[in-house]
């Protein structure tokens, strides 16, 4: 029992003083996780946008492939992108293994899917006249988007949530293809990877302490904007 | 004649190998209220998309103004407003949504806000204008429908079964809200509609559309009354409809200036100035000129006979009374007055036989 409240006790002490670069590690962690979801944010309500809208032959073979893509494993995505990215691999020239912008690329490839399996569902949930409408209140193509996506917002805030969840707790991509080099690709995941290893629990708890409040800080604002919008 | 503002030349629309719709052509004049009906599955949803550019037929052409509308569909539809059968809102306050089509075409905010508030208050829903749409009442929704299309102030006002799915007296007052603002308006309207009355009480003139095909097209008081087919007749019902002035109305008896006839009518209430004459053919007794009536109905106009067509035991004979008036006799009857086209004729039918349809605005 010891070992939890020792490790508990310097927990806290850690997050008191900030000590193990427990802040550069956490926002490390905001802006790979935050810059992943944007980038499937634009990938997803695109994507979506497509499958929801458009007739065409193997869309459920699309579906189903979304679908597989919002449960793949990290470590199968890890290993992909470590192969395209490896110095003999196909993308080997770009020197980007090891990087923040290639655990950036696998946590997309993670969360890319979620949005877009997310949005198809959120705007197939609109009825189908809806665009016609617009189309007939004299609205482009672009400003037809605009406003489904719009009116969707509740169910891509969801999509948010759900992706950004999925890329800040992954860790077997980030470990393949960033390597846990202190300083440059550590996030709070490799970092408790790596602190348990060497029996160091008290890092660990509050890294972990942290990463889960930072999961719950982000639910508990899209949450509160999305019961706002539903009452208003 | 002026130019059609949106005609339809030989068009098709196809789904899974079979023809939904064909009309070969179709114009709506500048002014105009042309009410389109038919039975649901008729095709009528389908014929008002194709107008509003929202579906391209298969084969065939659009024209504006005489004018194709290929590649000019945006800025032809930002002249129109659809109001289509699903009331659709957006999350939003109801006069935002009202103002959601002027905003689209770049309408600065203050005047869209009161654009869209002169319309909220025609349609007497002002009060709802900073309420969220979800809460909204089916009358309510559809008022705030047809004001967004009007705040548009649009050059051709499409409009699909409006009144859809709203109970009897909700429906009542709209209808009547809205021949107002037509007449007042003037707008160019396509209205498709299943119910017979709204077309009567709408339009000056009627499409039928039949299984895809318009089957007849002309006014009112002419396809009512005589329709070119059985199908088109089993589904208007064949009875005289014909415009009329009223010119007196007291002690609930209207009279009425019929194509330079003076009849009589029961009326239930006030009655505006133009209304529509309805007749049912089994109302109407027809006599020789010359022959002792045994009628005692107060009104009796003379005629030719222009059409007799054998209907079962009856036989329906139209007589030019100035208008199309239709008479359905016995067989016995026709035999014994030796009718035939050509023949000279009294018809006469009682006061409380004719049905009164108000009309707004002159027709």
């Amino acid at each position: 029992m010891d070992l939890i409240w020792d490790g508990i006790r310097e927990a806290l002490r850690i997050l008191g003083t900030g000590d193990y670069s427990l802040w550069e590690i956490t926002l490390r962690s905001l802006f790979i996780s935050g810059s992943a979801v944007a980038i499937s944010l634009l990938i997803g309500t695109a994507l979506g946008s497509v499958l929801a809208f458009n007739e065409f032959p193997g869309r459920n073979l699309a579906f189903a492939v979304v679908n597989t893509g919002m449960g793949l494993p990290p470590v199968v995505v890890g290993l992909l992108v470590a192969i395209m990215l490896w110095r003999s691999g196909p993308l080997g020239q770009l020197n980007l293994i090891y990087t923040p912008l290639a655990m950036i690329a696998a946590q997309t490839i993670i969360a890319a899917p979620i949005v877009t399996g997310f949005t198809a569902a959120a705007l197939r949930s609109l009825s189908p006249r809806l665009r016609s409408q617009l189309y007939a209140l004299g609205a482009s193509r672009l400003q037809m988007l605009w406003l489904i996506l719009w009116e969707a917002k509740l169910p891509l805030l969801a999509a948010v949530m759900a992706g950004f969840g999925a890329a800040v707790s992954e860790i077997g991509a980030s470990i393949m293809v960033g390597g846990n080099l202190a300083g440059e690709t550590r996030v709070l995941t490799t970092a408790v990877v790596l602190e348990v290893s060497r029996g160091e629990f008290a890092p660990a708890i509050a890294l972990s302490i942290v990463l889960l409040a930072l999961i719950f800080a982000v639910n508990l604002i899209l949450t509160t904007v999305q019961q706002q919008e539903q009452r208003s | 004649m002026s130019q059609a503002k949106l005609s339809i030349r030989d068009v098709r629309v196809r789904r899974r190998g079979v023809d939904i719709l064909h009309v070969p052509h179709l114009d709506v004049l500048p002014g105009e209220v042309l009410a389109v009906i038919g039975p649901n599955g008729a095709g009528k949803t389908t014929l008002l998309m194709v107008l509003a550019l929202l579906e391209r037929p298969s084969q065939g052409q659009v024209l504006f103004e005489g004018q194709s509308v290929e590649g000019q569909e945006l800025p032809l539809r930002r002249r129109m407003a659809v109001v289509l059968q699903e009331v659709l809102l957006l999350r939003r306050s109801v006069v935002d949504n009202v103002a959601m089509g002027l905003a689209l075409r770049g309408v600065p905010s203050r005047e869209r806000q009161k654009r869209a508030l002169h319309w909220m208050e025609r349609f007497g829903i002002a009060h709802l204008a900073h309420r969220g749409t979800r809460n909204l009442s089916g009358g309510e929704a559809q008022r705030a429908s047809l004001a967004r299309a009007f705040a548009l102030e649009p050059e051709v006002l499409l409009l699909d079964e409006p009144f859809n799915g709203l109970d009897q007296p909700t429906r009542e007052g709209l209808l009547e809200e809205l021949a107002g603002v037509l007449a007042e308006t003037g707008v160019t309207t396509v209205f498709v509609t299943h119910d017979r009355d709204e077309a009567a009480r709408l339009a000056h003139r009627v499409a039928v559309l039949l299984g895809g095909r318009l089957r007849q097209v002309g006014p009112v008081a002419e396809v009512f009354a005589a329709p070119v087919d059985e199908e088109v007749a089993a589904f208007v019902g064949v009875e005289t409809m014909v415009p009329a002035r009223v010119v007196g109305d007291a002690g609930g008896l209207a009279r009425l200036e019929v194509a330079g006839h003076a009849i009589e009518a029961v009326s239930r209430g006030p009655l505006a100035a133009d209304v529509l004459v309805c007749l049912r053919p089994e109302d109407v007794v027809l006599a020789l000129p010359d022959g002792l009536s045994t009628s005692s109905a107060r009104n009796r106009l003379p005629g030719v006979v222009t059409r007799v067509v054998p209907a079962g035991v009856q036989v329906r004979v139209t007589v030019d009374c100035g208008f199309p008036l239709l008479a359905a006799i016995t067989r016995q009857s026709l035999e014994e007055l030796g009718l035939g086209v050509g023949v000279r004729v009294v018809a006469s039918f009682k006061a409380t036989a004719i049905h009164l349809i108000p009309r707004s605005g002159g027709h």
